[in-house]
């Protein structure tokens, strides 16, 4: 199983004009895994630990202390992969 | 009075927690959640009197059969309607709607004739007539809206014309909370010698509905959004348009007959009773069950007193939700009377998900996105929204939370 795989329960493009993509955590793994994206991706700034508004590259995303992370301008799946097997390994 | 503390005693969900936050359930315009005394019916049916309805002679039969047919009553005097052959029982909305589209609307639409189509409607009351019109060639026409998502009124009066068959119409708008005047809307389509379509799904849950006052002709709600199971849902129907109606589906249950003819080679079938000439196959009968414990206590809280609770619920929130912060943007009327207890919103800068994500740290369960009305947001110039909807079991406390969470992303 891949990282990816290993870590992520669900992906979901939202409903509404603006196509984002909402990435749910395993909840047995949502710790580990907000762990290792905030060692490697730029806080912007954030709530105590409810949200977090991060950089890595030129990929601006949110990510939730409940377990949740939502990306925006996200091409396809594969960009999407790519970014959060970069950001979980 | 209502009282919601009470109420909340009968609801096993709301003890959890989530996020490790007391749960606070605003989605209830997606769907409600379920008090012990449905959960309680639904085991009790499988427990004590599961068996398929009209199929046997044997004891458990008939009594499944007693309650199926039961909650239909039970249903039919909820909304004042003129005995279960009146009420069919469908899986929701959506399919009561697509049922009067394929049933009545196949037969009943051609050429020359248009359909009226309010634009605040769910998609479940649109699609459903396009896909129709492109087989049967009839014309869409849809009324406006106004600025804050009410209906408007002269613009529905312009699109009816003679050539209307059949006007369709939300009593309640799922993303504003808009209520709108059904009965001026009935008296106008009858003018016209249409008839009236109405989507009850955010009207029947949370306020007095009587068919009869209201003139209208058809009425499709959902279960689920008043307390039932997900899965089961009614079409009420004026019995004497349904008795002119072919059936949707075909199958057991829904015929009296079906005897092969040698001479031609052929079945030939007569249809059941009402409303059972809708209902082919096995139906939903635990749902059936669990829809009448639903209308049984909502009835014991009065739809008057559930209706006022919301009001009042409203009337607290919209003003506090304003005050968060300049960049928080309440839409749909501004008049608590003129809607249910639904609040669409929005914060600048941040995506009605993040919004809903943010609340859900805290416990706090929103919708967000299009709610199935996409043309009523391109309408209002939105690209998604956020909705709190209150139901009976909640409280201003949990207003008060809501709104300071809302304050805390607002600043950021």
């Amino acid at each position: 199983m891949g990282i990816v795989e290993d870590y992520v329960a669900r992906t979901d493009g939202t409903c509404g004009k603006d196509k984002d993509v909402i990435v749910t955590f395993k909840y047995d793994k949502k710790d580990d895994a907000a762990k290792r994206i905030l060692n490697k991706a730029k806080v912007q700034k954030s709530i105590a630990k409810i949200i977090f508004e991060l950089t890595f590259g030129s990929v601006s995303f949110r990510l939730y202390g409940s377990g949740k992370a939502i990306f925006r301008d996200i091409k396809d799946k594969d960009e999407l992969n790519s970014i959060l097997s970069q950001l979980l390994s | 009075m209502l009282n919601p503390y009470k109420v909340r005693e009968d609801f096993p969900i709301l003890k959890r927690k989530v996020n490790d936050h007391p749960l606070i359930y605003f989605d209830n315009a997606a769907t409600s959640q379920k008090p012990r005394q449905v959960i309680e019916a639904i085991k009790s049916f499988y427990e004590n009197h599961n068996a398929n309805v009209h199929r046997a002679v044997h004891t458990l039969s008939q009594e499944a059969s007693e309650l199926y047919e039961d909650a239909h009553e039970e249903v039919a005097k909820f909304i004042n309607a003129d005995g279960m052959s009146e009420i069919v029982f469908v899986r929701g909305t959506t399919e009561a709607i697509n049922l009067v589209a394929y049933s009545w609307g196949f037969h009943n639409l051609g050429k020359n004739d248009e359909v009226v189509v309010s634009l605040m409607e769910h998609h479940s009351n649109i699609v459903p007539w396009e896909m129709l019109s492109r087989t049967r060639g009839f014309n869409v026409r849809y009324a406006d809206v106004n600025g804050d998502g009410s209906l408007n009124y002269g613009s529905l009066e312009k699109t009816i014309s003679k050539k209307t068959k059949l006007v369709c119409l939300s009593h309640v708008s799922n993303v504003t909370g808009a209520i709108n005047d059904v009965k001026k809307v009935a008296k106008l389509a009858h003018e016209h010698g249409a008839l009236l379509l109405v989507d009850g799904a955010q009207s029947v849950p949370h306020l007095p509905v009587d068919v009869k006052d209201l003139e209208v002709d058809f009425l499709a709600f959902s279960g689920h959004k008043m307390l039932a199971p997900t899965g089961i849902g009614v079409l009420y129907g004026k019995r004497e348009i349904l008795e002119g109606m072919s059936p949707f589906h075909g199958g057991g249950e829904m015929i009296r007959e079906v005897s092969f003819e040698p001479k031609i080679k052929r079945c030939l079938i007569s249809w059941n009773d009402l409303p059972w000439k809708f209902e082919a196959g096995t139906p939903h009968v635990s749902g059936g069950v669990g829809l009448m414990e639903a209308v049984k206590y909502l009835k014991r809280l009065g739809m008057a007193d559930v209706k006022a609770h919301e009001e009042m619920l409203t009337q607290y929130a919209l003003p506090r939700m304003k005050e968060c912060g300049e960049k928080v943007r309440v839409y749909g009327p501004l008049g608590s009377s003129a809607r249910c207890g639904i609040i669409p919103f929005g914060i600048e800068e941040l995506s009605s998900h993040d919004i809903a994500l943010f609340l859900d740290s805290y416990g706090i369960m929103i919708r967000s996105g299009y709610h199935c009305a996409q043309p009523l947001h391109e309408l209002l110039k939105l690209n998604s929204s956020a909705r709190a909807s209150f139901y009976i079991y909640n409280t201003r406390e949990e207003i008060d939370k809501f709104v300071e969470a809302l304050g805390e992303i607002e600043r950021f």
